[in-house]
């Protein structure tokens, strides 16, 4: 027995031995690499991305033209930095950071390596010309919430799962009120920080205890669809987040808001192809595509009429959901009669709107 | 349903799969094995009883497969620290180790796929009493693990082969002198935690959240295992520890909801402070504690002769 | 049936030893090449890409020793622990205040510059390290409390703080509102050993130095006979006169102190800031690697080079068709059977006949009447 393995192991290691030359016939393919923070199977955001990379290869001509690598559940320490210098070192052409931890690695490993393109999801740093940024306006998509919430809700108050306190969460939730505002100036939204992007028990949790404190309606920004769910049992209405979560509550998903970014991904890897990437900082909303709003389902036809009005104005770009009069929380002014809010300040946003019943952490 | 009782649900459910994991890791403790690999034998249950569920349509088949895979998952466990007596705590984390991996590997298929949910048990007339949905109208696995609970009382303390089991747990050496088969007692229970481990998983995958979801259980084995010490290895206790936890994991959602301007993370923290200011004032009496804490724990054991 | 015996060695075996690991690499060799297969991969590839690219090339070496040197610093203080029976679980928690407490000073006095600052942030990394492991120490020295319950829930608060902290009082006025804080002037920064080949930053000599000397504190000193006679019997340690008490101090600050070194350690040289994920686990995975090492310390550091190989040759086997899923179960099972061949150091195995084994199935000792049946 013994003998037995201690042969295939010599076998193995023969064969290992010879098979292991790396090919040095190199086509004329483009790679593009991505790194994810979480694993592709989250139903959220990575695996938003990585329908975002399928589509990408699918619209360039498939794997004849188009190699995809990727690595899931990187963490944001240390590792990160390893695993883009080894997309580096194996050639990848273009690789894209799905998460903002991943900023200082991307710019560290874009530094040793000029030739490769790096894109940086929702960060801000592009300390070398090999590196671009990209984000997306999903705060048009959560005014559009706003306003249905505000039409659908009887007791008038929604309950709003929320991971961390970062300005693109701040920012939903400020969007979300101004759109239930306009339509009705009373409205209450209760927040509950479940501190974590993914853990589905507890995100029902706190969809159930939103509910037992009067909400009815329940909206999130964390990735599981554990909320839809807790919504569907309760016999009230949510909204889902990141992918379409229709299956998980066919009579109570509203909307969702659909990360796509199938669309991006093909116009990037295209101009490293033609050679014409150049670096930019993209913050692209339901005009470029990438935000998309699920279908409008569950509700009366006035209710989706609203929101589609809405979706065609902000499309159009003859409106943003940030226009004023907006006040603060505290009730100082921010924005003035018809002004509307500079990219700056919503990228950097850590305050409240008026009517938010809930304290940031400063 | 008046608020509390919605509360007292929402406790309920967050407490039964720290429950059921923790009764089963609590009777192997017993025996003197420590398997820290409640995390991964959850994953399987989990994942497994998702699967199955969904594929023959039957949440019952689905919480089957959930004990199933929990079992088959802790013999793994069994043959390395029982058999070949690899050291315990490391043996635990590499299974822990290989649940998810092996989860996340049978579970690619489930992925956005709404599952089939394990409903609830009504007695009708009861369920319209005071606290009677509490009671009287909730899923199937939280009076599973009520029963288990006291069936693994009744079992330790009143009967004959609950006295062995401990006796193996508190000196396996004697026991072995006994003629007691230390090893196989101790395979029973390390399946016996598996099972439990399996259906704790499985509750999270039909009952909590009808989803399958890669790491779905965001470190509740862990939780379990520290509830086993909280509760010094007493059954009852340990009822009382885990709806304590879920109390007070539930409590600060709702203290949130109310809006109380206090930091959410230091909100989060709270279960894990009241589980440690609880356990102080507990285990201060040192001789209650060491009557209940099994001597030979994670000790390696081979019968000489 | 027939099943499998263990006899044990009247002392260790010298060859097993030294064969255990070769033994182990074998099995993982045979077992991963049928995984591979099974799911699709080309098992030679893939079992190269694994365990022999990492070692190929400069920079992965480097990589290597990032990744080992946070392992190996908190298996060196685990050791201790483990050894004297004290089950700190918590060093992922030490680990996280051990960060916190050391870039405190480049966070709260940024015009303290110069060649103090790092030597200082070390200490307070350590210290804040030590005094986090303190609190189960007192607990469990003064009321009793289980140390693998509070050390275990304090990792949960000491992330969560750190989350706070970066969020509130510590985040970076530059960083658009992000959870981070300020990077570290370049006085506050572990510097990298070879610059120009790679990132391996000076923690992974502390660590080797860490371990040296914890191996000779344990072999060659009374605190190291006092640490060792009372994790083997705490009744023979009372009665030489040694202090419980003292003990279980000593075996949580050491492991705290180091895990914290750890921590500073790693924000400071391979991070740069800090955030609010630091560590994928160290502090868990540590644990193995202690074992692995046979709770010593130079073991430890043989053991933290193997785990780091798995998780950097794990990194690369995606390219291969294998998923991050499988990677995780093959280490699983690697580590499985580092452990059953570890067994073969000190036991024999045996194969026992049902027959051949019946007489001595009934201890001579065992009398009926007082053998509890489980029938």
């Amino acid at each position: 027995m013994l003998k037995r393995i201690f042969l295939t192991l010599a076998a193995t290691a023969a064969v290992a031995a010879m098979t292991a030359a790396p090919s040095l016939a190199q086509e004329e393919k483009t790679k593009a690499c991505f790194v994810y923070v979480g694993p592709v199977g989250d139903f959220g955001w990575s695996y938003q991305h990585h329908q975002g990379a399928l589509a990408m290869q699918q619209a360039l001509g498939g794997e004849e033209k188009v190699e995809i690598d990727y690595r899931e559940s990187v963490p944001e320490g240390a590792d990160a930095e390893r695993v883009l210098e080894r997309f580096a070192r194996d050639g990848c052409d273009i690789i894209f950071t799905t998460s903002f931890g991943y900023m200082d690695a991307t710019n560290a490993v874009a530094a040793k390596f000029p030739d490769v393109k790096f894109e940086h999801a929702t960060g801000f740093r592009r300390d070398h010309p090999n590196v671009a940024t990209y984000n997306s306006r999903f705060y048009e998509g959560r005014y559009i919430q706003g306003q249905i919430a505000a039409k659908l809700s009887e007791k008038g108050v929604a309950g709003y799962i929320a991971s961390f306190p970062i300005p693109e969460v701040v920012m939903g939730i400020n969007a979300f009120m101004l759109g239930a505002q306009s339509v009705n100036p009373e409205f209450d939204v209760k927040v509950v920080w479940a501190n974590t992007w993914f853990d589905p028990a507890k995100e029902a949790d706190a969809a159930k205890a939103l509910i037992d404190q009067g909400a009815d309606i329940i909206t999130q920004h964390t990735d599981s669809t554990a909320p839809m769910q807790v919504a569907a049992e309760r016999g009230i209405k949510a909204f889902g987040q990141a992918s379409d979560m229709i299956n998980f509550g066919p009579q109570t998903q509203l909307t969702s808001i659909v990360d796509e970014w199938g669309p991006y991904y093909t116009e990037r890897v295209k101009a490293v192809m033609d050679g014409t990437w150049a670096q930019h900082d993209v913050w692209g909303g339901m005009a470029e595509g990438h935000v998309v709003m699920a279908p409008y389902m569950n509700m009366p036809d006035d209710v989706k009429k609203l929101a589609a009005e809405t979706e065609a104005k902000i499309k159009d770009k003859t409106f943003h959901p940030f226009t004023g009069p907006v006040a603060r929380q505290d009730g100082s002014e921010w924005l003035k009669q018809g002004q509307t809010a500079d990219d700056a300040t919503l990228l950097g946003m850590n305050f409240y709107v008026q009517g938010i019943d809930d304290q940031l952490p400063q | 349903m008046g608020m509390a009782e919605a509360i007292l649900i929402a406790v309920a459910t967050a407490a039964t799969p720290l429950l059921l994991a923790a009764i089963g890791e609590l009777v192997v403790e017993r025996s003197g094995v420590l398997n820290l690999g409640v995390e991964g034998m959850m994953l399987m249950g989990a994942v497994c009883g998702f699967g199955a569920a969904l594929l023959t349509g039957s949440p019952w088949m689905g919480a089957l497969a959930g004990i199933l895979a929990g079992v088959l998952f802790s013999l793994i466990f069994g043959v390395l620290a029982l058999t070949l007596v690899t050291n315990q705590v490391a043996t635990g984390l590499a299974l822990t180790l290989l649940g998810i991996g092996a989860s996340g590997m049978v579970g690619e298929a489930f992925i956005g796929l709404p599952g089939v949910k394990l409903q609830p048990i009504s007695v009708p007339g009861l369920v319209d009493l005071p606290f009677g949905r509490f009671l009287f109208s909730q899923d199937p696995l939280f009076y599973i693990s009520l029963l288990l609970v006291a069936g693994v009382a009744w079992f330790l303390f009143r009967t004959r082969a609950g006295l062995t089991l401990r006796s193996v747990g508190d000196n396996h050496g004697s026991a072995h002198a006994l003629g007691i088969d230390v090893v196989r007692l101790r395979y029973l229970a390390v399946m016996f935690g598996g099972g439990c481990a399996g259906l704790a998983g499985a509750h999270l995958s039909l009952v909590y959240t009808t989803q399958w979801i890669e790491n779905m259980t965001a470190g509740r084995g862990w939780i379990a295992l520290a509830l086993v010490v909280f509760a010094s290895w007493r059954p009852w206790r340990l009822l009382l520890s885990a709806y304590l936890f879920g109390a007070v994991s539930i409590g600060q959602l709702h203290a949130q909801a109310f809006g109380i301007s206090v930091p959410s993370q230091f909100l989060s923290a709270l279960p894990y402070l009241a589980t440690i200011l609880v356990l102080v004032l507990i285990s201060r009496n040192r001789r209650l504690t060491m009557i209940n804490t099994p001597a030979s724990l994670g000790q390696a054991f081979v019968p000489d002769r | 049936m027939t099943r499998l015996e263990l006899v044990k060695r009247p002392q260790h075996s010298v060859l097993f030893s030294a064969l255990s690991p070769f033994l182990a690499f074998a099995l993982t060799v045979v077992a991963g090449a049928l995984l591979f297969a099974a799911l699709g991969a080309d098992p030679a590839t893939a079992l190269y890409a694994y365990f022999v690219e990492p070692l190929r090339e400069v920079w992965s070496l480097h990589e290597l020793a990032v990744k080992a040197a946070p392992l190996i610093l908190i298996a060196v203080g685990l050791c201790v622990c483990f050894q004297s029976n004290n089950w700190n679980i918590g060093a992922e928690g030490q680990f996280t205040i051990g960060a916190i407490t050391g870039s405190a000073i480049p966070i709260l006095l940024p015009e303290f510059q110069g060649i103090a600052v790092l030597p200082l942030m070390l200490l307070f990394g350590a210290l804040g390290g030590a005094l986090y492991a303190g609190i189960p120490a007192l607990l469990k020295a003064r009321f009793n409390t289980n140390e693998i319950l509070t050390s275990l829930m304090l990792v949960y608060v000491a992330q969560l703080f750190l989350d706070w902290l970066v969020r509130g009082p510590w985040r970076d006025p530059a960083a658009m509102n992000f959870p981070q804080a300020p990077r570290f002037a370049p006085d506050a920064v572990l510097p990298e050993m070879f610059p120009d080949s790679g990132r391996a930053h000076w923690g992974f000599v502390l660590a080797l130095v860490a371990a040296v000397l914890v191996w000779f504190m344990l072999a060659k000193t009374l605190r190291g006979f006092q640490v060792r006679v009372i994790g083997q019997s705490p009744r023979a340690g009372r009665f030489a006169g040694f202090s419980l008490r003292q003990n279980i101090f000593f075996a949580f600050l050491l492991s705290g102190a180091l895990a914290g070194l750890a921590g500073i350690a790693e924000v400071s040289g391979a991070i740069g800031r800090l955030q609010p994920s630091i560590s994928p686990g160290y502090g868990f995975a540590a644990i193995i690697v202690a074992f692995l090492g046979r709770l010593n310390p130079l073991g430890a550091v043989a053991a933290g080079l193997v785990l780091a190989l798995t998780y950097i040759g794990g990194e690369a086997l995606p390219s291969y068709g294998l998923s991050e899923r499988a990677v995780r179960a093959f280490q699983g099972i690697l580590l499985f059977f580092v452990l059953a061949c570890d067994t073969l150091i000190h036991y024999r195995v045996r194969v026992v006949r049902p027959a051949a084994a019946a007489p001595d199935q009934v201890s001579p000792a065992a009398q009926p009447e007082l053998s509890h049946g489980h029938g």
